[in-house]
């Protein structure tokens, strides 16, 4: 049973932080399927969760209550974003969108250091710092609030792209666009729609992980990394495999830097992605795509 | 389009190598114009970008293939060749070829599972990898330095000469940059070029009229990184110096942007994509934190109003003076 502690401790922390890398993945991939784009813009959205949530904890009382503002503000700036700068392209590629949100991470980051300053934010965790002891192994309670509400929302995901008419339309688009704009499919608003669906999807990874890590505005670009490790571990575009990915990466890193080295953590991880792309290219859920001429 | 009439072949300079030899010729009159210790580092330092921003524009601007490790092969060059000067005593002019070699044998094994596919695998992969190389480069405390950087590495010698500081190494880097960019332009003008922008139109079709694009894709993403590695022995010689925080991916995304901001595809685009980058730490550095944003807006405002850079701004606005005569 001694032996078995540390494990499942180590368990616990690695689907903790997977499920994070879980969320941002998703936005990453929701992006992309709209896009064709990589959106390195993900990952300012998760860090903008974080401390928009300690910023509004000054004025409102409840943990929740801020924590749900901040994820729908940052759901704002997602759809403000794309209408700013991704609407105005004239003739928008993958490539060029995905230049643009390099240049729409730079000013988001910046504008989060001008207005809400560098000190790192944090906050209480939902129930409190209380930490939960389940036949000795110890386990953060937030850590359980992070895979419930990393749940809940895949969830809801789910069910937003399997049964509502926009989510089946955000599909269409994603499939085939053309034929999707003749059904009378508005194109152009499902990119919007797949900003928001994003900026929602960071802002939650962020909002839940600053109690255990606090948050800086510096910190949004190794999430959207971690995130986009995740997405291509899975398999790029692929929405069950964003989860998968999330899971594998979290998990990699709990047990490498327990096990091998905590300063090789991130080298274990990528060198793990870097093999999974050679030996699996299309990503562990992703199916072989074949093109036909 | 109208058909040239069959001229006898004779030796004749381009436009662009005509504007190349003016360049660097202005260049080199530099420190006898302004023999100031500051605007000649500059001059140093800007070459040193080019080569890198050039280089990358080969693979990105003419070949479609993003690589997000142009900053970690720079970096393996300048380690390669600063810990075979600092730890071995071997000398710069031994690293400098080897920093290119070990860059782009990197660059072939990266490129040998990914660039097989179609699509976004090699900027993956590439992600991947300089994060590993990172780890490496803080973590190899023995060998690197760690986070504290690499010290004691030596400064090109010619002929009993030291070439220290950025002043006495810009004619050196004049040279092996000048060979760089008309490398670069005679690759462009080759079998291989047309071959690589063909790939990069149209995959499928180019392999259709005999064209091998794996071959083709590999040999340009290896000599691409292989510029970058010797760009990075360049550097750590002139700099003597060497730290992990220069080559992270975050530089490597920075370079991209420089690619697209300067021009992408355009043979001139990095010459300005180099000089924004070099000269902006410079012009912003007593606005602190406005700098982030002002920089940030500007990128924006080029990639959105501008999409093929500065390079492509003056086609742009003829374009628009031929619209309005139009109409």
């Amino acid at each position: 049973m001694d032996t078995l502690i540390p494990i499942l401790q180590l368990l616990a922390a690695g689907i903790g932080t997977g499920s994070i890398y879980a969320l941002i993945a998703l936005g990453f991939n929701v992006v992309f399927k709209s896009t064709g784009a990589m959106n390195f813009a993900q990952g300012e959205w998760v860090m903008m969760g974080g401390i928009i949530s300690a910023a509004l904890l000054t004025s409102v009382s409840s943990v929740g209550l801020a924590v749900l503002m901040a994820i729908v503000v940052v759901g704002v700036v997602g759809m403000v974003s794309e209408r700013v700068v991704i609407w105005p392209l004239r003739s928008p590629t993958a490539l060029s969108i995905t230049l643009v949100s390099i240049g729409l991470a730079i000013v988001t980051k910046a504008l989060v250091m001008l207005t809400l300053g560098k000190q790192p934010a944090g906050f209480p965790g939902f129930s409190g710092d209380a930490t939960l002891n389940i036949g000795g192994v110890f386990i953060p309670a937030q850590t359980l609030w992070i895979i419930g509400l990393t749940l809940v929302f895949l969830v809801g995901m789910h069910f937003f792209f399997e049964r509502s008419i926009i989510g089946k339309a955000l599909r269409a688009a994603a499939a085939d666009r053309e034929a999707a704009s003749i059904v009378g499919i508005k194109v152009e608003s499902t990119i919007l729609i797949s900003f928001v669906i994003a900026a929602l999807a960071g802002a939650l990874a962020g909002a839940i992980i600053t109690p255990l890590t606090l948050m800086s505005y510096d910190q949004g670009a190794m999430f959207g990394f971690k995130g986009f490790s995740a997405a291509m571990l899975g398999g790029i575009g692929n929405l069950p495999g964003a989860v998968v990915g999330g899971l594998v990466l979290g998990l990699l890193e709990a047990f490498g830097s327990f096990y091998i080295s905590s300063d090789f953590k991130d080298a274990i991880a990528f060198g793990v992605l870097l093999l999974t792309l050679f030996l699996r290219p299309s990503g562990l859920l992703g199916r072989a795509h074949i093109e036909k001429v | 389009m109208k058909a040239d009439p069959p001229t006898p072949r004779r030796f004749r300079l381009s436009p662009d190598m005509i504007g190349l030899i003016a360049l660097w010729l202005m260049m080199s009159l530099v420190p006898f114009v302004a023999p100031n210790y500051y605007i000649v580092s500059l001059v140093t330092m800007g070459l040193i970008n080019l080569m890198l921003i050039a280089s990358l524009n080969l693979l990105m601007g003419y070949g479609g293939q993003i690589s997000l490790s142009h900053a970690g092969f720079f970096g393996l060059g300048a380690y390669v060749s600063g810990v075979l000067n600092a730890k071995f005593g071997i000398s710069p002019w031994i690293g400098l070829p080897s920093a290119a070699i070990v860059a782009g044998l990197g660059a072939f094994a990266i490129g040998l599972p990914t660039l097989r596919l179609k699509g976004h695998y090699l900027s993956m992969a590439t992600l991947g990898w300089n994060a590993i190389l990172v780890v490496l480069f803080n973590q190899l405390v023995d060998v690197t330095g760690g986070p504290n950087g690499l010290l004691g590495v030596e400064p090109f010698n010619f002929f009993g000469i030291d070439l220290a500081s950025e002043v006495y190494a810009l004619p050196l880097v004049l040279v092996i940059s000048f060979i760089v960019m008309v490398g670069i332009l005679n690759l462009l003008r080759s079998r291989m070029g047309r071959a690589l922008r063909a790939v990069a139109t149209n995959e499928i079709g180019a392999d259709a009229i005999g064209i091998d694009s794996f071959r083709t894709k590999i040999a340009f993403f290896a000599v691409s990184a292989g510029i970058a590695g010797l760009a990075g022995s360049v550097y750590v010689h002139v700099n003597m110096y060497a730290s992990p925080e220069t080559f992270a991916v975050s530089q490597s995304i920075l370079l991209i942007v420089m690619v697209a901001i300067g021009g992408a595809g355009a043979f001139w685009g990095p010459v300005l994509g180099a000089m924004v980058y070099t000269l902006l730490p410079q012009i912003f550095a007593d606005l602190h934190d406005a700098e982030l944003l002002a920089f940030g807006v500007g990128m924006l405002v080029v990639l959105i109003f501008f999409p093929r850079g500065l390079a492509g701004i003056p086609a742009a606005i003829r374009n628009l003076k031929t619209k309005g005569q139009a109409r």
